[in-house]
């Protein structure tokens, strides 16, 4: 297989109730919770997305960080094949104790569609897809730590096969309030910012 | 020059038998695993679906090992891959991967509250369970990616490989008929009433089942079974719980996985697709079919047989479909009877010799996600 080099254009880091786009602290609120941090994020960016209010913890947080890196990159006019890779550690965990409890007491049983359909990790896959209309290769994977080795080398063989153009590829971990996310575009374009960079330097920076 | 990619080992738990012969033996004879259920445990009312019984999978189990400490589905996948890693001889080294898809996995401890138990309905949990059994040396990759999952690893399989990471990987794809998955499908009104029907004017919704398939993706061609010739995973980017009307992000996976396969629409001999049977479903098919000029090659879902298995259906089907070709038999799609999409598909209604060269592989799932794969047979 031929391998081109390819590079990290951009990143986004969010935790601890701070966003650091591109090395930079971008927005940070006193110490909050993942509710009220995600709702002051979307009205400092000036969101337009009422859908955003009906999502889970999970797509939210991987919205949030997607919102800040395709809308740049990305245009209504035209195709964007942006491949989107995304893993965790808690899968949908958050979510799928909720709705664990909505089922277990059965004096109050109340299982909702809207609550089960949040139950898949790649939900958030699905929701940034529809925000950017990104009609592309999609996969969400599960580590019990971020494979940065693994996410590197998987985004690079879809470049290299010309299954997509740029590959937002990161870490999206929530669980119980307790979250982080990493994320970053990568393509063949040459980029010298973050040449000695990788996947790996940036996340642990 | 890119690596050709086989499939070379197969294998599968289900209710209708815990290898590939005794699977396809049930199918030719028009068995199906989904039967009525009363189980206050799983559902307050009676319901179809298609679930192995536990004293088959412990007698099975304790065949291979005295362990106690595994769970239903650990059980379930260690017996889909025990014969194959064996039979393989391959080395579980630095160049052997192992992939585990599923869509919701332990999810069944979550219903016990203790710490342990949720440790357990961790995903990368199950994968270090069932890859400490063989052994493994890699670090195990979980796709879950709902009802795509076991066909997408398929092809994150072949891709790995293609790039030179890997020389083989085992697959394993499974999931449990669950209290969780039947009340959320029931609160979607998209549970059955009766067995599921695919494609039919009457059908109304899902059966559910459970079932394991793994099989081992290789660059070795001795003993291959079939040849992985081209993928594709496209979202519909349209919606999260339905699927697009216009069948885009399938249409777009078929064209692509065709398009890296070299080969023409017409060259498809059988096409095993998804066929949850939900109108919505079936309807998003049937469309995405027509729009690739493939409405004549004859069609398949094993739902019928074996209900919706979540993310180990893409790889059941697979490791079926991949007999149908070497037997060069197109298995009935049970639960059909008339039509019912508005396009039309080619169904086939009675198991039939032709011979078949090429087939695809298709599956969707919520989150809009779609997965197609060609294969080619071994000449």
């Amino acid at each position: 297989m031929t391998q081109n080099k390819t590079n990290i254009q951009s990143y986004i880091k969010i935790e601890n109730n701070e966003i650091v786009l591109n090395g930079t602290s971008v927005f940070k609120t006193e110490p909050t919770d993942f509710a009220d941090f995600s709702k002051q994020t979307y009205r400092n960016f000036e969101m337009q997305y009422p859908k955003f209010f009906k999502m889970d913890a999970l797509s939210k947080l991987a919205f949030l960080g997607s919102e800040l890196l395709l809308s740049p990159i990305t245009s209504k006019e035209e195709e964007n094949n942006i491949a989107l890779v995304l893993a965790n550690k808690s899968s949908s965990l958050d979510t799928d104790v909720k709705y664990q409890e909505s089922i277990s007491d059965k004096e109050n049983y109340f299982p909702s569609p809207a609550v089960f359909v949040y139950t898949l990790p790649n939900i958030c896959l699905g929701e940034i897809s529809i925000r950017h209309q990104l009609k592309s290769e999609n996969s969400f994977f599960i580590f019990d730590a971020f494979n940065t080795e693994f996410m590197s080398n998987y985004s690079n063989i879809l470049l290299n096969t010309n299954k997509a153009d740029v590959v937002l590829c990161g870490w999206v971990e929530y669980f119980n309030d307790n979250y982080k996310a990493f994320l970053c575009t990568i393509s063949t374009e040459e980029n010298a910012k973050y040449t000695n960079e990788t996947i790996n330097t940036l996340y642990n920076k | 020059m890119i690596r050709e990619i086989y499939i070379t080992e197969t294998n599968c738990i289900t209710p209708l038998g815990f290898d590939v012969e005794s699977n396809i033996s049930a199918i030719l004879r028009g068995d199906s695993g989904i039967q009525l259920h009363n189980d206050v445990s799983l559902m307050p009312n009676a319901f179809y679906a298609s679930i192995i019984s536990d004293e088959k999978i412990n007698s099975a189990f304790a065949k291979i090992s005295t362990e106690t400490k595994y769970s239903r589905l650990e059980k379930m996948m260690i017996l889909a891959l025990e014969p194959i890693i064996k039979n393989s001889r391959v080395a579980l080294n630095s160049k052997t991967a192992f992939i585990l898809s599923t869509t919701k996995g332990n999810v069944t401890a979550l219903a016990n509250d203790s710490e342990e138990s949720f440790n357990n309905a961790h995903l990368d949990v199950l994968a270090k369970n069932v890859a400490n059994f063989f052994g493994f040396q890699t670090q195990s990759i979980v796709v879950s990616n709902a009802c795509v999952s076991g066909i997408l690893a398929v092809s994150v399989a072949k891709r790995m490989i293609q790039s030179e990471l890997y020389d083989n990987i085992f697959v394993v794809a499974g999931d449990e008929v669950s209290e969780f998955v039947l009340s959320g499908f029931n609160a979607f009104q998209a549970m059955s009433e009766l067995p599921c029907k695919p494609y039919s004017k009457n059908r109304t919704g899902v059966s559910l089942g459970e079932a394991t398939a793994a099989v081992l993706v290789s660059e070795e061609a001795k003993n291959a079974k079939i040849k992985i010739i081209g993928d594709s995973s496209i979202n519909d980017a349209n919606h999260i719980s339905g699927p697009s009307r216009t069948g885009e992000g399938l249409f777009r996976s078929i064209q692509n996985a065709l398009k890296e396969a070299q080969i023409e629409a017409n060259k498809l001999d059988y096409i095993s697709a998804h066929g949850t049977a939900t109108p919505y479903n079936d309807e998003m098919e049937a469309i995405a079919l027509n729009r690739l000029d493939l409405q004549n090659v004859p069609v398949n879902s094993l739902k019928g047989f074996y209900g919706h298995t979540l993310g180990a259906s893409g790889l059941l089907e697979t490791v079926i479909a991949i007999e149908s070709a070497n037997q060069n038999i197109l298995f009935e799609s049970k639960g059909f009877d008339e039509i019912g999409v508005s396009e039309a598909v080619n169904v086939i209604e009675k198991n039939e010799e032709t011979a078949i060269t090429y087939f695809l592989k298709t599956a969707s799932g919520f989150g809009g996600c779609n997965t197609a794969v060609v294969f080619e047979k071994i000449k």
